[in-house]
């Protein structure tokens, strides 16, 4: 079943139309990748579905996101609730550089007033690293600040800070676009371990790493949702003949 | 299953909460903050807008108790020494502007300038007073416009270098190199290509720079001095715009007060039109240093 | 071995262009300049205006540093240390002290931004985080206004509206509810310490706001989505992500604020009342080293008095380099971080 669901959606930046009226579904408990050439509106697109298109100036949407059926751009939802359901990691690592690396994991948490005592705290900690596959790199330096580890290192912290708040949905933003490949390898099987309790939407410039990692893809070209299906048959058996060049090699 | 508008936890009404009232806050410190500047340009307009006619701009001050009278030669002493600051700081602080910004300038020399500048611009005022005092008036035994102007425009120097170093860092890396690809030499391509392409950003910081002089009055009192009288020359005490509203304003006598009130009115009025043009014609790209 | 005339300026050559070029080519060719080892003329010239040019501005700052240590030196000789704790000012037996305006100075400039500094903060909260863009642009104007207004007006202000305002409902309030306090005691005038810190105050806060706002500008766009995309209200986003990043930055803001403070002449001249005396209300008349100066420099009859004057200008330069060179270091090392991170 659809778990997100975009209906005519457009998203603009002040009078330039970056998204032009994507209608998709995105299953629940798979992997959907989406790819196209750079400036095509993956990142626009992902960020519309937790409502972070809004922060930037002059950056509005129209249309609807469904979440379990619910329009997130309904008037008088909050964005706040929504990002708490749909948590996103983005392209660059972003520890919070003032916060340990166990702060880090519980900063989300913290808000909620939801960690109630110690014990509690360090089970949390240590299931979200080891989620995230860093707790036997840091389980030792806890107390270090986040900005001290390797860059994909600080990239699985910030996938186990995303993981601590129990969303229901986990956006990825190029994850992999600053990390060597050793560290790319590691988050991919990371991201196929934890399809199963969560629905992940990611996006990539890297047509191997779509087609290694994902269950269903969305190619976009110029805004537009060309071509949507699972990710064996976008590959090998493309129904447009734009997807074909793309993954092709042909442009982009 | 939790809805997206549900979810009525006290936690998550408690964080809403005190996010609105710190967002409230800073919202009322701001309005408040605006409060003095309404009150200030409010009470300028009602005492200062009687006081001002055509005599205002063409006479002289008048002795107490005649009536009548104007500033004409503090306005005009203004802009000579404004005029004469400005010529001199501006091809100062330009060229100190287009050293730091030449590629390559993140020495000791190059730090050393800036922080200068910086720190040039945090001086009182009215110790550029007394430097100015000490190195032109006592030589020439005489307060005198080229002192007054000497001293504001010690003062414009630095915010012109500033600005000009930050209108120049708008410009493209890009644009240089490929003028020097084409064989332009280096002064040249500093002075008729990246200059040029940011003069719009020099000329609003220099506008700005030259509104902060134009209110200045501590610098001027043993410099300029002050002058009842029509003077324009260089080696004379010259009249200023905020020395007469200065003088006025501490003496005792209500016809002055109205005058200092009407010189409030036109000095702040040549200050905002400034501001407010730079800031029609480039939004908010340009700021005055800090 | 001989050489061709055309064979000497091959590296000048654009690569680009046929080797046997034009007509025109070869006209031109005879026009080139040489190869020449060094730096050409044109170039040392420009370098060299525009070095001296930079180098002016170090050497006015330091000029005007020692200039007025030289000029206050007859002074300093002639009283030593005692001029700095001594409160007795007294031009007509020669006798001058500074403790009074150093006081003034300082309690004057500290009051102002203890005012100051949560609307400064709050007013740049308010327009980098938290009004939508278009209101934060006009709002933001208006502060710049703020900035902008001569310190002769605001003093104008402060002799006729500010002050008396504050003699008629503020000194009463605080002496009915704080009188307990030797600070909100004593007659009520419109002249007094408590006027020159109110006028300081509203001229500080445009000031400390500008600062804070670039420096909640440097603050990576990356970590306040991080904190939006975990679930942050825009408070919170502010807790995690602005105000940890920023901290020395705002420090920065405040003691250029102070040194702003501190330097401020006509606007305290003509609200403090002058009175080179230490008391402990803020209602009394009080003074300032600036407003000493500007007040007194032209009716000093001795040289010795004029020496003195400069020493207080001498106190005030060193106060306000200390407060700037903090302040700049502190900013400075800010904005580094931004850049390498």
């Amino acid at each position: 079943m659809a778990k997100l669901s975009l209906v005519h959606l457009s998203a603009y930046f002040g009078r330039v139309k970056t998204l032009k009226d994507i209608n998709l579904d995105i299953p629940e408990y798979n992997v959907t990748a989406v790819i196209g050439p750079s400036g095509c509106g993956k990142t626009t697109l992902v960020r519309c579905l937790n409502r972070m298109h809004e922060v930037v100036r002059d950056a509005r949407v129209e249309g609807e996101v469904l979440l379990d059926g619910e329009n997130i751009y309904a008037p008088g939802v909050d964005p706040v609730q929504i990002r708490r359901r749909v948590g996103m990691v983005f392209q660059k690592p972003t520890p919070f550089p003032t916060m340990s690396i166990e702060e880090n994991v519980i900063a989300g948490l913290k808000l909620n007033g939801s960690v109630r005592n110690s014990a509690q705290r360090a089970e949390i900690v240590e299931r979200c690293l080891r989620l995230a596959a860093l707790w036997d790199e840091v389980k030792d330096n806890l107390g270090k600040p986040g900005t001290s580890l390797s860059g994909g290192q600080q990239q699985r912290l910030c996938i186990a800070r995303a993981l601590a708040v129990e969303p229901e949905v986990l956006l990825m933003d190029e994850p992999c676009s600053s990390l060597d490949p050793a560290s790319t390898a590691r988050i991919e099987e990371l991201v196929l371990e934890l399809k199963s309790q969560y629905t992940i939407v990611i996006v990539t410039h890297n047509m191997q790493q779509a087609a290694r990692a994902s269950d269903y893809t969305a190619f976009l070209l110029n805004g537009v949702l060309i071509e949507f299906g699972e990710t064996k048959q976008i590959f090998t058996n493309p129904k447009r003949q734009e997807t074909e060049d793309y993954i092709t090699g042909r442009f982009g | 299953m939790s809805s997206a508008v549900g979810q009525l936890s006290l936690r998550y009404w408690w964080r809403k909460f005190k996010s609105a009232t710190m967002m409230g806050a800073t919202v009322a410190a701001t309005l408040l903050t605006l409060v003095p500047l309404f009150w200030v340009l409010g009470y300028l307009l009602k005492q200062g807008l009687s006081g001002i006619d055509l005599a205002f701009f063409t006479s002289l001050p008048r002795p107490v108790g005649e009536k009548g009278g104007g500033m004409g030669n503090a306005v005009l002493g203004t802009l000579e020494l404004v005029t004469l600051a400005t010529v001199m700081a501006v091809p100062l602080g330009v060229s100190a502007g287009l050293y730091l910004t030449e590629p390559g300038r993140n020495g000791l020399m190059a730090n050393a300038v800036r922080f200068a500048a910086d720190v040039l611009m945090g001086v009182p005022s009215i110790v550029i007073g007394i430097f100015v005092y000490a190195l032109v008036v006592r030589p020439m035994k005489t307060f005198s416009a080229l002192a007054g102007a000497i001293a504001l425009a010690t003062m414009m120097a630095p915010l012109v270098v500033r600005t000009t170093e930050e209108a120049i860092k708008l410009v493209p890396l890009e644009l240089r190199e490929s003028a020097l690809a084409l064989g332009v030499p280096r002064w040249k391509t500093s002075l008729f290509i990246v200059v040029r392409t940011a003069a719009r950003g020099i000329a609003t910081g220099i506008l700005l720079a030259l509104a902060r002089i134009a209110g200045e009055t501590a610098p001027l009192l043993f410099t300029a001095f002050g002058n009842q009288f029509w003077s324009t020359s260089l080696t004379r005490p010259i009249a200023a715009l905020t020395v007469q509203v200065y003088t006025y304003a501490i003496s005792p006598f209500p016809e002055w007060h109205r005058q200092a009130w009407a010189g409030a009115l036109v000095l702040t009025g040549m200050v905002l039109i400034v501001e407010l043009s730079v800031h029609m014609l480039t939004g908010k790209k340009v700021r005055a240093p800090r | 071995m001989e050489l061709k005339p055309l064979e000497r300026e091959p590296a000048l050559r654009d690569p680009s262009q046929p080797l046997a070029g034009t007509v025109r080519h070869r006209a031109l060719a005879h026009r080139w300049p040489r190869l020449k080892v060094g730096v050409p003329l044109s170039e040392f010239v420009f370098d060299g205006i525009t070095g001296a040019a930079a180098l002016t501005v170090v050497v006015l700052l330091l000029a005007v540093t020692t200039v007025v240590i030289i000029e206050a030196w007859p002074a300093v000789g002639r009283f030593g240390l005692r001029f700095l704790t001594s409160t007795d000012w007294d031009p007509a037996n020669e006798q001058f002290g500074a403790l009074p305006f150093i006081y003034g100075t300082v309690v004057s400039s500290l009051l102002a931004l203890a005012v100051a500094a949560p609307f400064g903060i709050g007013v740049a909260l308010c327009l980098s985080e938290m009004a939508p863009f278009w209101l934060s642009d006009i709002l933001g104007f208006l502060v710049e206004l703020l900035a902008a207004i001569p310190s002769v007006v605001y003093g104008l202000w402060g002799i006729f509206v500010l002050g008396p305002w504050l003699r008629d409902y503020v000194e009463p309030w605080l002496g009915r509810y704080l009188g307990f306090l030797p600070l909100f005691r004593g007659p009520r005038v419109a002249v007094s310490l408590l006027s020159a810190s109110a006028i300081l105050a509203v001229m500080v806060v445009p000031y400390v706001s500008a600062v804070c706002r670039d420096v909640f500008s440097a603050v990576p766009a990356s970590l306040r989505e991080a904190a939006y995309a975990l679930g942050a209200t825009r408070w919170e986003m502010v807790r995690m992500a602005v105000l940890p990043h920023s901290v020395s930055g705002i420090v920065g803001a405040l003691i250029l604020g102070l040194g702003r403070a501190l330097g401020e002449t006509i606007a305290v001249a003509m609200v403090i009342g002058n009175r080179p005396a230490i008391s402990a209300s803020l209602f009394m008349p009080s003074t300032t080293l600036a407003s000493a100066i500007a007040n007194e420099f032209t009716e000093a009859t001795s040289d010795l008095y004029v020496s003195a004057l400069i020493e207080l200008g001498m106190v005030l330069i060193l106060i306000s380099l200390l407060v700037n060179v903090t302040a700049r270091l502190l900013i400075y090392n800010l904005t580094r971080r931004r850049f390498s991170s």
